[in-house]
């Protein structure tokens, strides 16, 4: 599979390691396939309000709104969902049953796993289903939670026997478990711990989960600092330098880039692990360089695009 | 830092990605060290490498100790094991045995211990209780839980009482099994049946019933550790790194961590360039690349390659000057606006944290914090 196939699916999750930049690397991704025509929905699963700061527009809400030719974006709410799926699919007179209903569905979910994510998942699916989406995108939830996210209408359909929600529940399963149609993207740091999480989440991901991992972004892998060919004259430089033969206005500076060569050489290393065990998901892991001055949201942008097309 | 020398208890949070868990550990280490205290590190799910180096090779719900060769104090180490600490738990609140078997062999609280999001936190705070009151430890680090909101640990033991004060909990278990169905006949109950099916609702009821004689002993123990986290020998420290979105979040988290009474917070920027170093480079770096390429020309490499690597060595160079004026700026934030009650810094190193040695140095490069 090449990377442009990423990009054929309907639903695409984007989830990692807290801090690996998922937001970030679901904005870009809906930028980039809204610029080339086709209608995107990007959907902010947390309420924090981060997708809005990447996407740079005002705050989204439940009801999807373009904030760019071709791109939408909405925030879920899962009152809202619920209020929506009463009125869609129970079809009972809402004003009336709605406020003890959402109490008890509240107290059920803060109980009963998989009632939440459903309905958040199940407003994704509809989107995907019933609207004229080339693309649904959704800043999904960190490592931590996603599996049970993604996973919600199978558990859900084991602890459920019977009812409404149980039919319901079979169309999105089969939605999620179509890997031509749905797919996961992992973010990831080149850094020890983002790495072994990251191991780990692809791990539980294919273990617990029948949704299929589409590929795994590395975010913020720091530039090489010099040329492999100059690595030797490097090292001789730097040891002159630390000698006091190489003159003392290099000194400070010298050890300055010392320290962004090794980020550079542990985050090759971190790398390489992941690469390893990538090598199991079907796309190439896409490797986005570290931006550290300047915009670099757009920048980030601008690289996966590259890397995209 | 002076939670290290005077706290009983330190509450680590902060944003993923930050080096949260290295550093707990890390501040462990040092208040052994150099106080001679017996301290007790509570993580979450250390990565391999930082286990093996703290000689965590299995991984449960037992504390071990880390040994420390020179040490005058003491370190320990235990995972917070969720499903394991939930049995744990309700061994100690349930009223009778005939409740404790009901609730462990229920369907509903195998899910519910293993997947319910906020049981993490939940159970990290009841952890955090147990070993401080214990008075085995002068000192715990709690390394907090990743959450979709880093202080959402904090809340779980109010939304624990929350959950059994709730109308609608009262209402589903007045009397029992039976009661759910006596409602059966009003229109919210019978759209409930149609969404989710009876016989759901009737587990969920069950399972409830069982959590509501255990009522008496959650509350008790929620407003234990409510006490303990306002206490005075409960220390908060945010981790952070300097880049912009981390410490905008930790800039928050101190804000709310002050906001919600507790002591004031401080916090730890992680991975910072060396600001001495980024100083003295800055006065030099125009002068970096013909200093470079001179000195290269002189020990053997040809023309090109000394314009080539000069022109890399200084452009990288001037960038991570840039970078540290940033993190200065960041830092010098942290401590202007009154945010922290301390700022400590640790350097962005060469090398993982990969051994005792190596998280021992992590921890003496926190120790002198900026007030």
């Amino acid at each position: 599979m090449t990377v442009p196939d990423l990009l054929s699916r309907r639903l695409l999750f984007v989830t990692g390691k807290g801090g690996t930049g998922k937001t970030t690397v679901a904005a870009a991704l809906a930028r980039h396939v809204a610029s080339t025509g086709a209608k995107v929905l990007v959907v902010e699963m947390d309420e924090k309000g981060a997708l809005a700061a990447a996407l740079g527009c005002g705050p989204l809400s439940f009801e999807p709104a373009e904030v760019a030719p071709n791109l939408s974006a909405m925030a879920m709410n899962t009152e809202h969902s619920l209020r929506e799926y009463i009125r869609l699919f129970v079809r009972m007179p809402i004003v009336t049953t709605l406020g003890p209903l959402a109490r008890i569905l509240d107290f059920v979910a803060n109980a009963a796993p998989g009632v939440k994510e459903i309905l958040a998942v199940g407003k994704v699916c509809w989107e995907v289903r019933e609207r004229r989406w080339d693309l649904v995108i959704v800043d999904a939830e960190a490592s931590g939670h996603v599996v049970a996210q993604v996973d919600a209408p199978r558990s859900l359909a084991a602890l459920v026997p019977v009812g409404l929600i149980r039919d319901q529940v079979r169309w999105m399963q089969e939605m999620l478990s179509d890997a031509s149609t749905t797919g996961i993207v992992v973010t990831a740091l080149a850094e020890e711990i983002a790495v072994s999480e990251t191991v780990a989440l692809l791990d539980r991901l294919a273990a617990d989960t029948t949704v299929a991992v589409a590929t795994v972004v590395c975010n913020r892998v720091p530039a090489s600092v010099v040329a492999e060919a100059d690595d030797a004259a490097f090292d001789a430089l730097l040891a002159r330098s630390r000698a006091g033969s190489a003159g003392g206005p290099l000194a400070a500076p010298l050890e300055l880039v010392a320290v962004a060569a090794e980020r550079r050489s542990r985050a090759m290393g971190h790398l390489r692990k992941l690469l390893e065990r990538s090598l199991r998901v079907p796309a190439p892991v896409i490797v986005l360089p570290e931006v550290r001055t300047g915009a670099v949201v757009e920048r980030l942008m601008d690289d996966l695009a590259g890397e995209l097309s | 830092m002076k939670a290290l020398s005077e706290s009983s208890l330190l509450v680590v949070c902060g944003s993923g990605g930050t080096g949260k868990t290295t550093v707990s550990a890390a501040l462990g280490a040092l208040a052994a060290r150099r106080h001679g205290r017996t301290v007790l590190v509570l993580t979450v799910d250390p990565a391999r490498r930082l286990a093996d180096a703290l000689g965590l090779r299995e991984i449960g719900n037992a504390i071990v100790e880390v040994p420390m060769e020179d040490g005058a104090g003491r370190l320990f180490v235990g995972m917070i094991d969720t499903k394991a600490s939930w049995d744990d738990l309700i061994e100690r609140v349930a009223p009778n045995p005939t409740v404790k078997s009901l609730v462990l062999g229920n369907r509903l609280y195998r899910n519910l211990t293993s997947r319910f999001v906020h049981s993490h936190d939940y159970i990290a705070m009841e952890r955090l209780y147990e070993a401080h009151s214990s008075g085995r430890w002068d000192l715990v680090v709690v390394d907090t839980p990743p959450s979709r909101n880093a202080l959402d640990v904090l809340d779980a033991p109010d939304r624990m009482k929350e959950f059994f004060a709730s109308r609608l909990l009262k209402l589903l278990t007045g009397t029992g099994q039976s009661r759910l169905w006596s409602l059966g006949s009003r229109p919210f109950f019978a759209v409930a049946n149609r969404v989710l099916g009876a016989r759901f609702l009737g587990d969920v009821t069950v399972f409830f019933s069982l959590l509501r004689q255990m009522e008496h002993g959650f509350v008790e123990r929620a407003n234990k550790v409510q006490a303990v986290l306002r206490g005075a020998g409960t220390s908060y420290t945010v981790v952070t790194t300097a880049e912009q979105a981390p410490s905008t979040e930790a800039a928050f988290l101190l804000r709310a961590l002050r906001a919600r009474g507790y002591q004031p917070p401080s916090v730890v920027v992680n991975r910072a360039i060396p600001r001495s170093l980024a100083a003295a480079a800055g006065r030099t770096v125009d002068g970096t690349a013909a200093a470079a390429e001179a000195d290269l020309l002189a020990h053997g490499s040809t023309a090109e390659q000394a314009s080539r690597l000069a022109a890399r060595v200084a452009a990288s160079a001037r960038e991570m000057v840039e970078v540290a004026r940033r993190e200065a700026a960041v830092l010098d934030g942290f401590v202007a606006d009154g945010a922290a009650s301390e700022v400590a810094v640790a350097p962005l190193r060469a090398a993982d944290v990969t051994d005792l040695a190596s998280l021992v140095a992590l921890g003496e490069s926190l120790a002198d914090a900026r007030a």
